[in-house]
């Protein structure tokens, strides 16, 4: 760790996000993106060995809900959202590489 | 189907199981197959911007339900988020169990004695369903596809086995016995024509003796039994034949084409599959109470394991038998025990009952239970007493077997009779008889038959057949 | 011009008066629709005035009033709602071009409990977009001005919202802290805002930037009113999985007893270097105002703020990746055309969010992705644990904490835009309590540099919200004795 970020690196995580960057983007979300990092290195030298994360800030468990149905919405409102519908579904253009 | 010398299969079986609940997993609308597109939802399952996620108190009680009836340790677990991109993921992120799943290491007790570990039974949310249109319906030349999202977060039990599965025999039997499961307990319609059981296979082969696991192909669409047998051998041979070849296996997903008869390479992503796993921040830990989960591991019914060693156990043969592991599977083993009980011969019983009873049909235990007993005592033979258990099927199930019995006039034959029609027959084959009296015993297929035919079924097989040795012997 | 100078109501004397028929909700109305026709234009707190609604809903309120029936807590209060809450059938934008014109078929649950109060929603306020900045110059319609001084930032995100409750277009309003986005608004308009403990106020129907941290609270001129606003929008909502299981508690009860025998402690860390001395002075007074009514001032130690502002630049980007993602085009909002649907994504994407969201989602998938969770996302996680610990420590020896809510006063709009760092240092007060999911509140005390506001923070553990008012309410009336009529 503590490698510098490549601009390799930023333009693999905007595939993950599914964002297209122009060129110039992309160097200027590299330099932006490292500064920040470098920023938070003082939390990455830390050694925190035996400290257990906290993913809630709160102690709650065991939050649950009746198997009741309950009315949902309307289709036509639904479908009044999309950008682009057909036959009572949610017209998307065609998957090819996308994970399946 | 037997891979070629000194090569052995490994293979994992991961099975999606939707859970029979009135509703989603984390919102409350109706969990409903068949509906019209986009009728079941709401801001949660549509994650429309500001919704949350609440968990189901029953998806929750049916998944330890599978987990109990697999033997797994039940835990505190969490949620996790599954991070990637598809049209039918309404949030782009799949909320999951990862690596503190509700169900863990677990088992299944096979027919055949064979044990295949459970890694784990996790809960998840299922996806919406995509139809591609256009071209020819496949993905590869659509147009364009349609999304409907009244699946979108309808309540999964993902089961993850060990690599344990050897044969595609054997991962035939693993799924089979695990749809029983699910069925009794009531967790799970389990029907996979239907979608409600969905069987991904994780396939690797090696050299026999090799400790080391080979690369494995993750292979989908699986839509049946048969279609995973067939995937199976079928993926086996291909990765034997690359590696015979001098080849290596890439680490993929393949899809089964069972119209063709094999498997296909999926796309390759680059990126493979980084899901960014993070603990769900929208949803709070699961720590069933100890009352809670005693309360599941109590109430599971009899489980098919189980029935099969009491009814083996009872009647006296093994587990492993296939009228016994037929028996249970059709759920017909309460009838024989019960019929036992009643005083009928276990082993005839047994096999009357998963051979003889009509499948549309059904008869009293009672009248079956007289049926079996008179066959056992020699006043009926076999197949006089298949067609009293036929007439009574017919008639509704219920009757007096010895009525309907002297009503079609069928008596055994008492010997003297029988060893008449034998000698008649034996006259009139002198070449015939000359041929058995010489060794040949395949010829008494035939005399028997002749015997059925002159005594018009009333004889029974196995006494004429010693009959005959006894003539033989005689000389 | 400020709110106090135009002669604005407060929540509760409006909810009063409403209630006994001595004033109409529409008049009440009226007279702030009448402001925002005034300086709305140079302001621009609202992405969307909700001119007709608002009207129907006073009218509503009145007819209640004079049919005899309860017309509720808020009866005829003017509430602005930051736009990223879900309003049914009303645009809500996030203000951002990627849900522009997107009418949400539901209510957030906070706004379902202000209108059963007779509240009158009056608009939905500008933001930073998707509430991811500290001065509402991330917004894709442009900023928010500071009512006190229009060249200045009125801070963010919930900048809009905090200007109209600073320029008396509404008597209250909602916003939503993830860092301190309505305190640090707050503090540098010159209002009172509170970001309840974690779980205080159901998130339902709040547009998601990082969820473990978002929290929706009230802006106010005082802080009755703020304590009022959380006691209509506050307690369990079954649609929220995070939200605490009890009632909201009382907090006016609390107000008048003062501060006799309270430990406050000032926080070191939030003293020092990184603070303007005009801001760190008016903090001092505070709590020796403070200390003449009885209050055991003390300096405490928590070390683990340090690592605050890294931790929280790890962590909210992180879940931010994960709550953009939805944004594809796909169901809802933008939609850029392309032959396969990656294309479509990354297109829509693109052009539908604004650099600050994109940075965020940038930095926060590579604090996700593999290889680097443990180092990024995991360790911060720890220090959320250290940050906790810090002030579990503290609490043993104070009741509660104070600092700055602000390093600074209001900024010039575009001084801190060119680089992101600059401005996440704006937060550096603020994302403690996030981080831990405690409840602080913002309350203006004088002014510092240019005459612009100063807000001080009081930072108390989780479901203090009585005691923190109670602290709130004493310095509140100390800025009285020692401000009022003096110009900031």
């Amino acid at each position: 760790m503590g490698e510098r970020l490549t601009r390799e690196a930023v333009a693999h995580v905007a595939m993950l996000a599914r964002l297209d960057v122009t060129d110039d983007e992309l160097d200027l979300f590299t330099g932006q993106l490292a500064a920040v990092l470098e920023h938070a290195a003082d939390v990455e030298a830390l050694d925190l060995r035996g400290v257990p994360a906290t993913t809630h800030p709160l102690p709650l468990v065991n939050v649950l809900r009746p198997d009741v149905v309950q009315p949902g919405l309307d289709r036509d409102e639904v479908l009044a959202m999309a950008p682009q519908a057909e036959g009572g579904r949610f017209r998307v253009p065609r998957i090819l590489d996308e994970e399946a | 189907m037997a891979l070629p010398e000194g090569w052995e299969l490994v293979c994992g079986l991961e099975v999606h199981c939707e859970l029979r609940t009135a509703t989603k997993l984390f919102c409350s609308c109706a969990n409903e197959f068949g509906s019209e597109p986009n009728t079941n939802v709401c801001p949660v399952c549509l994650g429309l911007p500001g919704s949350l996620p609440v968990l189901n108190e029953q998806a929750v009680e049916l998944a330890m339900r599978i987990g109990a009836a697999l033997d797994c340790d039940i835990l505190r677990s969490t949620f996790h988020r599954k991070n990637y991109f598809y049209p039918d993921m309404p949030k782009d992120y799949q909320i999951s169990q990862y690596d503190e799943p509700i169900n863990v290491l677990g088992h299944l007790d096979l027919p055949d004695g064979s044990t295949v570990g459970v890694e784990r039974a996790h809960i998840e949310e299922d996806t919406g369903k995509s139809q591609h249109v256009g071209g020819s319906g496949r993905i590869s030349d659509a147009t364009h596809s349609l999304v409907d999202y009244n699946r979108a977060g309808v309540p999964l039990v993902e089961i993850v086995s060990g690599p344990d599965i050897r044969s595609a025999d054997q991962a035939r039997a693993y799924v089979a016995e695990l749809r029983s499961i699910v069925v009794a307990t009531g967790a799970s319609d389990g029907k996979m024509e239907e979608g409600s059981m969905r069987v991904d296979a994780n396939v690797s082969v090696r050299r026999v003796g090799d400790p080391h696991l080979g690369t494995r192909c993750e292979v989908k669409n699986l839509n049946s039994l048969r279609s995973l047998v067939r995937a199976i051998d079928h993926e086996a041979s291909r990765q034997i034949a690359v590696l015979k070849d001098g080849g290596a296996i890439v680490l993929e997903t393949r899809h089964w084409d069972e119209g063709a008869g094999r498997t296909r390479a999926g796309r390759r992503k680059e990126e493979a599959d980084d899901y960014r796993y993070f603990p769900e921040p929208d949803l709070v830990p699961l720590d069933p109470s100890p009352e809670w989960i005693a309360s599941v591991r109590a109430a599971l019914p009899p489980l098919p394991a189980a029935r099969r060693q009491t009814l083996a156990e009872t009647i006296g043969v093994d587990e492993t038998l296939e009228a016994v592991i037929t028996a249970v599977g059709r759920d017909l083993d309460r009838f024989v025990l019960d019929a036992v009980a009643a005083g009928a011969d276990g082993k005839v019983a047994l096999s009357r009952a998963v051979n003889d009873i009509p499948v549309d049909g059904q008869v009293a235990v009672g009248a079956f239970a007289a049926t079996v007993s008179m066959e056992a005592a020699g006043a009926l033979t076999a197949t006089q007493a298949k067609k009293v258990l036929e007439e009574l099927a017919a008639a509704g199930g219920e009757g007096d077997p010895a009525a309907i019995a002297a009503g079609l006039g069928f008596q055994a034959l008492g010997e003297d009779s029988l060893a008449r029609a034998v000698d008649e027959v034996i006259a009139a084959r002198p070449k015939d008889w000359a041929d058995y009296v010489g060794g040949n015993d395949k010829v008494a297929g035939m005399f028997v038959g002749q015997v059925m035919k002159s005594t018009k079924g009333q004889a029974d097989g196995k006494a004429v057949t010693r009959i005959l040795n006894e003539r033989r012997a005689a000389g | 011009m400020s709110a106090a100078a135009s002669g604005a109501r407060t929540a509760s004397e409006v909810a009063a008066a409403v209630a006994t028929g001595q004033v109409s909700a529409a008049a009440v109305l009226e007279e702030h629709l009448a402001r925002i026709d005034a300086t709305e234009a140079e302001i621009h707190a609202f992405n969307h005035v909700m001119v007709d609604e608002a009207r129907a809903t006073a009218q509503a309120v009145d007819e209640a009033v004079a049919s005899g029936s309860d017309p509720g807590r808020l009866a005829g209060v003017t509430v602005a709602l930051k736009d990223n809450m879900c309003t049914r059938g009303t645009p809500t934008t996030c203000s951002s071009r990627i849900l522009v014109g997107w009418r949400p078929p539901y209510d957030a649950t906070v706004v379902t409990r202000l209108a059963a109060a007779g509240a009158v929603v009056i608009g939905k306020t500008n933001l930073d977009e998707f509430a991811m900045g500290s001065s509402t110059e991330n917004s894709a319609f442009g900023p928010s001005r500071n009512p006190h001084d229009p060249s200045k930032v009125p801070g963010g995100s919930s900048g809009g919202s905090a200007a109209a409750v600073a320029a008396g277009y509404a008597a209250v309003a909602l916003g939503s802290d993830t860092g301190g986005s309505i305190r640090q608004p707050a503090a540098l308009c010159g209002v009172v805002g509170v970001k309840p403990t974690y779980g205080g106020v159901s998130r339902y129907g709040l547009i998601a930037f990082a969820s473990s941290l978002d929290q929706i609270g009230p802006f106010a001129l005082t802080v009755e009113d703020a304590a009022l606003i959380l006691e209509v929008i506050g307690g369990h909502d079954p649609a929220d999985s995070t939200s605490i299981d009890q009632p909201a508690p009382d907090l006016r009860g609390g107000l008048g007893r003062g501060v006799d025998g309270v430990r406050v402690g000032l926080v070191r860390e939030l003293m020092g270097p990184g603070i303007a001395p005009d801001v760190a002075q008016r903090v001092t007074e505070a709590a020796e105002a403070l200390e003449k009514e009885g209050a055991r001032i003390e300096e405490v130690s928590l070390p683990s703020f340090t690592y605050g502002l890294s931790a929280y630049y790890l962590i909210a980007p992180a879940e931010c990746s994960s709550n953009m993602a939805r944004y594809d085009g796909v169901r809802y909002g933008l939609r850029a055309e392309a032959p396969g649907i990656t294309e479509m994504y990354k297109a829509t994407r693109a052009e539908g969010f604004g650099p600050e969201v994109k940075r965020r989602i940038m930095l926060g998938t590579y604090a996700l992705s593999a290889g680097y969770y443990d180092a990024y996302y995991g360790k911060a996680l720890k220090v959320r644990t250290l940050i906790l610990s810090d002030f579990e420590r503290a609490y043993a020896d104070v009741d509660v904490l104070m600092s700055p809510t602000s390093p600074t006063v209001a900024f010039d709009l575009g001084a801190k835009t060119a680089d992101p760092m600059t401005m996440y240092l704006n937060d550096v007060c603020t994302i403690p309590s996030n981080l831990a999911g405690h409840p602080a509140i913002s309350v203006p005390f004088g002014g510092g540099e240019g005459g612009l506001p100063v807000g001080v923070q009081l930072l108390g553990p989780a479901l203090s919200e009585p005691l923190l008012f109670q602290v709130a309410a004493a310095v509140e009336r100390a800025a009285t004795a020692v401000f009022e009529g003096r110009p900031l």
